[in-house]
């Protein structure tokens, strides 16, 4: 460096971007606060320190199936991840590895998909939904969750597999690997990484999307987004509880996505960004 | 060394990928287009049938369509242009040398990470509720009167609510941006004399200029379908005065059962996501010719 850092300047840094950081996370901080208060507390002011009940936790998983909610995410947002890594592996391997003419036009259609905004294709989705029984049904919105998650699958699984150098596969086939034998000890141990990173950010968008899981479901299959929009219609005051739920709701995919910020920055730009 | 045969395996790799996409996007699209020149009403069909244009017509004259275009704008700019800005000038706070930095990204980026219902809710009764939310308590504290954000101001609490969703992408995107910036060319600049403001004028902005670029898009493509942050908070109105083109879109559809209406509602709004689609696309695919 050609320039020390001072601690002067260190120490301002440091306390504008704390504060900063503070002012954006509040509102997650204080929901999880106020998931620790009685309801009677919750609606008393303003206060960061709770009484520490667990009682909105006890009554969340008590009333309304809390859990079943909980399961039909994990259900749904794995399920549909796994679903789509299945189809994507193979289209987005051959076209890392022997493009054609028209690979970039066939991405860029993928692509392009992701940008029709679903209301368009709503009413008969619903229509073909209802018709096929596939309504408030798992299957169904695992299927609806994998094609709406398909494209990014396929361009953050080819923007991985296009870094494996092809060089490798060559020295393989010259000592007499077959196509097979490729596949399982050369190509797979390389993909690895890349596949897991991948899942990681699509079981996030998959947890948190909530335009089809809302409108497609009713209550078998529905999660988390559609149990935490049923509270949208206030009887009563209820924010101790609402914070207990969304709590649950929100810890396990916050956890997962503090793992994952550089294959969010990757797979969200398509590979623009790195 | 494409030879026939890795040809054919080529193409049968990657056909079930594209025959889902294509009967998943396109199919039900031209339903929609179908749909939009037909009178259809589940409830009442004795009067289905094909209407040419009225349906785009009595969209058209419906002073919540224009009202809803308008309303889908003015969230994609103000949510654009609030998150753009604040990302770049927090981006540039978060490659400071600072202690904690690891904790203070992980707080930065939560946001982006939480379901838009839970957002909205968490915002709508803890945030901005006019009695006992925690701006009403600021309020107070000031002296002065709380503001009912739902009931007069709904467009611009569902505004900040979803910059709050996607200032964290942004700041990611740029910070990431940021710091490939080349160190040896900044401190070339910084011994030339170069002050801080044109550093960043004259090598930061520019460097940022593609990532900028990537975050208007990508966020534009998300913005014009806001749909469970109004779902949830003001169910669009007071009125029609936070109802965008997805959420009159789904009344129509789902609510009032006028599905040819809604079909050209749907229709305008592919057009429209078309537009923006046009100019995405054209920058990421510079990107593929590297």
């Amino acid at each position: 460096m050609a320039r020390a850092v001072t601690t002067q300047h260190k120490t301002i840094a440091t306390a504008a971007a704390w504060i900063v950081a503070l002012l954006i996370f509040f509102p997650i901080l204080y929901t999880i606060i106020t998931s620790f208060k009685s309801e009677q507390e919750a609606i008393q002011g303003f206060a960061l320190i709770p009484s520490g009940t667990m009682e909105s936790y006890a009554e969340v998983q008590a009333q309304s199936g809390y859990f079943k909610f909980f399961l039909n995410s994990v259900i749904l947002s794995v399920g549909s991840t796994l679903l789509a890594i299945l189809i994507a592996v193979p289209a987005a391997w051959s076209m890392a590895f022997s493009p054609t003419k028209r690979t970039k036009d066939i991405l860029m259609w993928m692509l392009s998909t992701k940008m029709m905004p679903a209301v368009a294709v709503l009413f008969p989705i619903y229509l073909i939904f209802r018709d096929t029984g596939l309504l408030d049904s798992r299957i169904g919105l695992t299927v609806m969750l994998m094609l709406i998650n398909l494209p990014i699958v396929v361009w953050m699984l080819y923007t991985y597999f296009r870094e494996i150098p092809g060089e490798i596969l060559e020295a393989a086939r010259m000592d007499g690997a077959s196509l097979w034998n490729e596949i399982i000890y050369v190509l797979t141990p390389m993909a690895v990484p890349g596949i897991a990173s991948t899942m990681l950010l699509n079981i996030i968008l998959a947890w948190n999307e909530a335009f089809w899981t809302i409108r497609l479901t009713t209550t078998n299959a529905a999660p988390l987004t559609a149990f935490i929009s049923s509270f949208s219609s206030p009887q009563g005051l209820f924010w101790a509880k609402l914070s207990a739920a969304s709590t649950l709701a929100i810890a396990p995919i916050l956890i997962m996505g503090w793992f994952s910020q550089k294959q969010l920055v990757r797979g969200l730009t398509f590979g623009a960004v790195k | 060394m494409a030879t026939q045969q890795t040809r054919s395996l080529a193409r049968f790799m990657i056909a079930p990928s594209v025959i889902l996409l294509f009967v998943w996007m396109i199919v039900p699209l031209l339903f929609t287009l179908w749909f939009s020149f037909q009178q259809y009403n589940p409830l009442n069909p004795i009067r289905n049938g094909f209407v040419g244009f009225s349906n785009y017509a009595l969209f058209y004259s419906n002073p919540a369509f224009l009202s809803s275009i308008l309303n889908t704008l003015i969230i994609v700019v103000s949510v654009l242009v609030i998150t753009v800005v604040g990302g770049i000038l927090l981006a540039l706070l978060l490659d400071q040398p600072i202690w904690g930095q690891g904790i203070v990204r992980i707080l930065v980026i939560s946001p982006f990470f939480v379901m838009p219902p839970v957002a909205a809710l968490v915002w709508k009764n803890m945030i901005m509720h006019p009695q006992y939310g925690v701006f009403a308590d600021i309020a107070r504290f000031f002296g002065a009167e709380p503001i009912d954000w739902f009931g007069q101001h709904p467009l611009t609490a569902i505004i900040l609510i979803v910059a709050w969703q996607w200032l964290p992408f942004a700041t990611l995107i740029l910070l990431t941006s940021l710091q490939s910036l080349d160190g040896e060319q900044k401190e070339a600049a910084e011994m030339d004399g170069a002050g801080f403001l044109s550093r960043f004028i004259y090598l930061t902005l520019p460097h940022m200029s593609r990532a900028i670029t990537v975050v208007i898009l990508i966020q534009t493509i998300f913005l014009l379908s806001v749909y469970a942050e109004i779902l949830v908070t003001t169910n669009g109105g007071p009125g029609y005065a936070s109802t965008n083109l997805p959420f009159l879109v789904y009344q129509k559809a789902l609510l009032e059962f006028k599905i040819g209406q809604a079909s050209a509602g749907g229709v305008i709004a592919v057009i429209l996501a078309n537009i923006v689609a046009f100019f995405a696309m054209r920058a990421v695919g510079k990107n593929l010719d590297k």
